[in-house]
């Protein structure tokens, strides 16, 4: 093996059972299984019956190697098998077939606050949670005031965190993460956590782990994130790497297809009986090629139906449109509503929607009172396609995408 | 190197050594925790053995009046109930302790052992208040422990390795069978009368003397009264049942090593 590879996986597959992922068994379940399996093999006289439990391969047939240094993105939609091949790599569960090799010491953030105790203080939630992530003591005594610092707390080290507010929370458990020492960090996901000050803070902590030369695996759903850290991606698709590049062209390959996916555009009906439902959404004016897609910052109109099945006599209805990053770019809502039995569509006008491109989500809801008949996160996604406006090299500046102009004055 | 693995796999107790102090904060964390949470805190510790104290004698030593080889009989049913205590709540712990702390499981790489170790050695703690108290009933009835006291060590760890033998299989199964949570209070009342912790050992009918004393429980209880009251001490079958236990224990920790490798897909 070449002495610079620090992580090398061959042919890496991973079986889940469904039934065993979900449900626990009891002891008389599987005596019953037991029994019945005894029985049918009585019937067929010695062969035993079709194998009728439901299996998944959420890793078939991975293969790759990273260097030492080397910062790799996982991108993929969810369920294709992004953490699960973090949890093989980092020793949580155990591969079907195949092998992987990891050298040095790996640091795995799957979550924010893994072992945290709501009832011990600040301080004693650091020392417990850096144990259990594998600080040595030493070090965590070393590294403590820091930590604290990080995450803006001194005046709090000595509350319980039960009492912290969620944003207290996730700051402190941030910052024990942030402060591990190791060669390799396998992270996942929404690791910018907080105010947006602080999110701020992490990217830039996150920014300066991938920089410290250390090896990162880093799974998450925020392009822009992959685009700033990883040199290249691992493109997941259903368990199998459907590309592994540099990270200009596989993300650039991946939101192609993210955007081109063909899609049925009805919502599925769920049969049954429900009361309101939201059927389908449109984009009706500009009319473009995808009913989804906008690719201009003039006037926008949008509609949604919506099914109603028994009258509704006081009606509440919201909108709510989210970024990529699920942060709420705009919302509306609409009271007292009178709805007859029948289909009727809800039409929106906007005389501009100037946001910079990249996917968006509508949620839509409606509720009878406070009673809620039907929410739905809308799908496709909303796509804009709009030539970004702002300086092409400013990737973090808002979300919006202006129609600007601007000159200087000078006096003489 | 990461590989599939079906089979059985070693123990590994150098990485164990590796995550003392995991193992350590693990401990500290049940300890602290039962501190915050309850008004009495370590108060908890002697109450629940001094109030079953007051009650066996009671019941067993005044009114039933089980014979208990001229002590009195508060230092008799103390001297068991600190190594049954020790031994039953490090069992209970160490047998919820893989379930309890499921969540930690799916998220990081440790080695599993430490969970049901840990579960097994907090009550160590009660284990050291419980024994003070027990110190000065003894002060109380005038008996000063002789020499044999150094012993003392011998059989607390017995009473540590029988729970972690049973901790080591019942945690292992009770993630694929939920049924063993339920199983666990009736297995300890069992296994409570199957000892000699409200009467003496000396009462069992000699018939029965080989099969009794196959607990390693009679064992260290016996043990417990011989080095702190100067009692008859254990007999020879306590080689066999230690021996069997530590059979017990090995064969344990590798079933748990088998099965844990499922454990994050399980829990």
């Amino acid at each position: 093996m070449s002495e610079n590879k620090v992580i090398t996986v061959h042919d890496l597959s991973k079986i889940y059972r469904i039934d065993e992922r979900s449900g626990y068994k009891t002891l008389c379940d599987s005596i019953n299984r037991f029994c019945s399996r005894c029985l049918e093999k009585l019937k067929n006289g010695g062969r035993s019956g079709p194998q009728t439990a439901n299996y998944v391969w959420a890793l078939k047939g991975i293969s790759f190697d990273v260097k030492k240094g080397q910062k790799v993105g996982i991108i993929g939609r969810n369920g294709s098998g992004k953490t699960t091949l973090l949890k093989v790599l980092s020793r949580i569960t155990y591969p079907t077939e195949g092998y992987a090799q990891v050298t040095g010491k790996v640091a795995t953030l799957l979550e924010v606050g893994t072992g945290f105790h709501p009832e011990l203080t600040g301080r004693d939630n650091v020392y417990l949670s850096g144990a259990i992530l594998g600080m040595k003591k030493a070090e965590i005594m070393r590294k403590f005031d820091e930590i604290i610092t990080f995450a803006e707390l001194e005046k709090f080290v000595d509350t319980p965190v039960k009492h912290y507010s969620s944003g207290m929370f996730v700051r402190l458990a941030f910052s024990v993460a942030a402060h591990l020492d190791s060669d390799i960090v396998f992270v996942d996901e929404t690791l910018a956590v907080g105010d947006l000050a602080f999110q701020k803070k992490c990217l830039g902590k996150i920014d300066d782990i991938a920089k410290s030369g250390r090896t990162v695996l880093f799974v998450t759903h925020q392009m822009n994130q992959v685009r700033r850290i990883c040199d290249c991606c691992i493109w997941l698709d259903s368990g199998s790497i459907r590309y592994f590049g540099p990270t200009p062209e596989t993300v650039s390959a991946y939101e192609a297809m993210m955007g081109s996916l063909v899609r049925t555009d009805e919502r599925a009906d769920s049969g049954g009986y429900y009361r309101a439902r939201f059927l389908k959404w449109e984009i009706t004016q500009p009319l473009g090629p995808k009913p989804n897609a906008i690719d201009t910052t003039g006037a926008v109109e949008v509609d949604f139906s919506l099914k109603i099945n028994t009258p509704v006599r006081h009606g509440r209805h919201g909108i709510a449109l989210f970024n990529s990053e699920g942060q709420l770019v705009w919302g509306a809502a609409a009271e007292s509503l009178k709805l007859d039995a029948g289909l009727h569509t809800l039409k929106y006008k906007l005389s501009s929607l100037p946001l910079k491109p990249g996917y968006y989500y509508w949620l839509v809801t409606i509720y009878e009172e406070n009673t809620l008949l039907d929410s739905w996160y809308c799908f496709p996604e909303l796509l804009i396609s709009t030539l970004p406006l702002a300086s092409r090299w400013d990737n973090s500046a808002g979300f919006l995408n202006l129609p600007y102009q601007f000159h200087i004055a000078s006096d003489k | 190197m990461i590989r599939p693995s079906r089979g059985w796999s070693s123990i590994n107790l150098k990485e164990i050594w590796d995550y003392r102090e995991l193992l350590y904060f693990l401990v500290w964390r049940e300890i602290k925790v039962r501190y915050k949470q309850t008004l009495l805190g370590a108060a908890w510790a002697i109450i629940q053995p001094l109030s079953m104290m007051i009650v066996f004698t009671l019941f067993f030593g005044k009114f039933v009046k089980v014979p208990h080889s001229n002590v009195p009989y508060p230092l008799f049913s103390y001297s068991a109930l600190l190594p049954w205590m020790l031994f039953s709540e490090g069992l209970g712990r160490s047998a919820q302790s893989v379930i309890v702390d499921g969540r930690i499981i799916n998220k990081v790489y440790f080695p599993r052992l430490i969970l049901p170790v840990s579960g097994v050695i907090t009550p160590l703690v009660d284990f050291v208040f419980a024994f003070a108290v027990f110190l000065g009933i003894m002060f109380y009835y005038g008996v000063v422990p002789d020499a044999r006291i150094i012993f003392l060590p011998l059989f607390v760890g017995l009473a540590l390795i029988t729970s972690m033998a049973a901790g080591f299989w019942l945690s292992a199964i009770n993630v694929q069978y939920r049924d063993v949570r339920y199983t666990i209070p009736f297995l300890t009342q069992l296994w409570f009368f199957a000892s000699p912790v409200v009467y003496s050992s000396a009462s069992m009918p000699k018939s029965w003397q080989f099969f009794y004393s196959l607990n390693p429980m009679v064992g260290v209880i016996e043990g417990f009264r011989w080095v702190l009251l100067g009692t008859e001490p254990p007999g020879h079958m306590i080689v066999a049942s230690t021996a069997i236990t530590l059979i017990v224990l090995i064969l344990g920790a590798f079933y748990y090593r088998k099965t844990e490798k499922t454990f994050a897909d399980v829990v």
